[in-house]
């Protein structure tokens, strides 16, 4: 059994493979991808259980101690994180099973899609920051080609943008190794943080180091002012596509600058991590203006996740356990529910076959059970107490409070309405309202498309509901990034 | 050494920022893959460049230069390597599909109400 770590990162990478080999059997792909998300899911539950039962689970490979082997490390944060990619990928392929196309399916959409999932998890559970950049790069390689697959004009010419960022943001990465090999001689972030910890006057360079990662990894997680190149092109791809994009690739950006604020550079929180509550709340503000602005209906959602990316953020500046269990209770809330929302948006413009609210309008004649599920998802996405964003924003007012960051709190609360403007106002025009669609257009099928998201929102509602059962896991997650010696002592065993 | 190796990577990174900056498509491509030198050279040199044998054990030398740098730059190529070549063709792709080159006239057309 000591080899379980590598089997959440194996199952994705081998099913990948495999889907290679017959692209033209549609039924075979679609088949496996179903069978090994199914298993990825059992798998990482079975992990999450187990490291909540004998503490953080690692992996030598090759049997090379740390700091000289790459290790991969289980503690809970990764094994919540890895459980709700899986969770959150299964529905999402159903989706796309539905709606992506022939043309497509027969193209190796669901191997990159496999691809995709091996970087997430990748990133989430290694210990090492050089193969965390690799894992960075599986997950951006097979990210460029969904995003451009199908090669319609808008996908090229967003891609394109998409590339390039990426490209800039990965050649900063590198140089961010660079300095951090130059300055500390280790690479592996147990050991790393173990030679910064021990320091008793941190030279100012360790700080350049950690603006220089919070560029870099603000970059992929749509940080202000990070962010500009994130709305264009999450609404090129399919609705497919732009799920899994809105659920997973900013959150590992999010994820890393939580693990490296938490447990690397933490000699000088003065100035870092004001900088990064400072950042959060501007992202925050930028996002629901953006929110506010648009009237259709994509652009509308995808500032959404830019503002999400400012909660986690600003509980992760507070350096406190509410909220650290705030941000991460968010962060796992937030995977779940955009990842719903943009299906439950697909679905909507799929039967109203428009995406601008002013030709779109009484939707909920015909699609009752669409428009109730899109109230019921904007109702967790704003916190209403029975479900799941409540916790994590109660939690995070809670650090905010602790951390004295009184100005952000106050942001926070009048973003969270902003946000429940901007989404009951998709609700309130399309949904109600005149009914603006041809009379052979009304009776347009939803066939298929509600199942996947009715199961994203019982999972939501389940993390609502179940926020007690869930509170010990988010709690020892935030311990070890608190105190960084109980990951350390797992990892270098000294 | 180190300190003529850096002024290098900086020269790279200016030259590779002034290129992505640009309206042509290609000089972007063509910048990124400088700047992704840059990075790579630099690599190199925070990692030292003291003197020491090239690490092959059958030297038999008193001391080997740094290996895990060599290693690192060695992914670090291979994946640019990749990118830059889907790049290049998602250039080549969006140029046949756009009929344009100039990345001022890739805007979208949608408004932005």
């Amino acid at each position: 059994m000591t080899n379980l770590m590598i089997w959440p990162i194996l199952i994705p990478l081998l099913t990948g493979v495999v889907l290679l080999l017959a692209p033209k059997r549609v039924l075979f792909q679609r088949a496996l991808s179903l069978i090994a998300g199914v298993a990825l899911i059992v798998l990482n539950i079975f992990i999450l259980l187990s490291i909540h039962q004998d503490g953080i689970l690692t992996l030598e490979l090759g049997g090379w101690n740390p700091p000289f082997g790459i290790v991969l490390v289980g503690d809970m944060l990764a094994a919540l994180l890895i459980t709700t990619t899986s969770i959150v990928s299964l529905p999402i392929l159903l989706f796309s099973i539905y709606t992506i196309g022939k043309e497509r399916e027969q193209f190796y959409f669901y191997a990159f899609y496999q691809f995709l999932i091996t970087g997430v998890i990748g990133a989430f559970l290694t210990g090492d920051l050089f193969n965390l950049f690799v894992f960075f790069e599986v997950m951006l390689i097979s990210s460029y080609i969904l995003i451009v697959h199908g090669g319609t004009k808008i996908q090229l010419r967003e891609s394109f943008k998409y590339v390039l960022v990426n490209v800039i943001s990965s050649a900063f990465f590198v140089v961010g190794v660079a300095y951090l090999y130059a300055v500390t001689g280790t690479l592996n972030i147990a050991h790393l943080s173990e030679r910064i910890n021990s320091l008793d006057s941190p030279a100012p360079i360790l700080t350049v180091i950690a603006v220089l990662f919070l560029i870099v990894f603000g970059l992929k997680g749509a940080l202000f002012p990070l962010y500009f190149w994130l709305p264009a092109s999450y609404t090129a791809p399919p609705f497919a596509i732009a799920a899994i994009f809105g659920a997973l690739l900013t959150k590992v950006g999010i994820y890393s600058i939580f693990r490296t604020y938490s447990m690397i550079f933490t000699h000088d929180i003065g100035f870092t991590h004001q900088l990064l509550s400072i950042l959060a709340a501007l992202t925050m503000v930028i996002g629901i203006i953006g929110a506010i602005a648009h009237q259709d209906v994509k652009k509308i959602l995808v500032y959404n996740v830019i503002v999400a990316v400012g909660f986690v953020l600003f509980g992760v500046s507070t350096m406190t356990e509410a909220g650290f269990i705030g941000a991460i209770y968010y962060v796992l809330h937030d995977m779940v529910i955009k990842g719903a929302l943009f299906l439950l948006i697909g679905a909507m413009v799929i039967v109203a076959g428009t995406s601008h609210l002013k030709e779109m309008g009484g939707l909920i004649k015909h699609h009752p059970r669409l428009g109730w599920m899109f109230f019921t998802a904007t109702m967790a996405l704003v916190g209403v107490p029975p479900l799941s964003g409540f916790v994590g924003k109660l939690m995070l007012i809670q650090g905010g409070i602790e951390a004295g960051q009184y100005g952000i709190i106050a942001v926070m609360m009048v973003t969270s309405l902003l946000i429940l403007y901007s989404m009951i106002r998709i609700f309130l025009k399309g949904f109600y309202g005149q009914i603006k669609l041809l009379k052979a257009d009304q009776y347009g099928s939803s066939k298929g498309l509600l199942l996947p998201c009715a199961f994203l929102i019982t999972v939501s509602a389940l993390m609502g509901l179940g926020a007690e059962a869930l509170y010990p896991f988010a709690e020892s997650a935030a311990k070890t990034l608190l105190n960084p010696e109980i990951y350390i002592d797992a990892v270098l065993k000294e | 050494m180190e300190i003529i190796m850096s002024i290098l990577a900086g020269i790279l990174f200016m030259a590779g920022t002034y290129l992505v900056l640009s309206k042509n498509m290609i000089r972007i491509i063509i910048g990124t893959s400088i700047i992704s030198h840059g990075a790579h050279v630099l690599l190199l040199t925070m990692a030292g460049l003291k003197t020491g044998a090239p690490p092959l054990l059958g030297l038999d030398a008193s001391t080997y230069t740094d290996p895990l740098p060599q290693a690192l730059i060695l992914t670090a190529i291979v994946i640019s390597f990749g990118v830059t070549s889907f790049f290049l063709v998602l250039g080549y792709r969006t140029y046949k599909e756009t009929g344009t080159d100039n990345t001022e006239r890739m805007r979208g057309t949608d408004s932005y109400d």
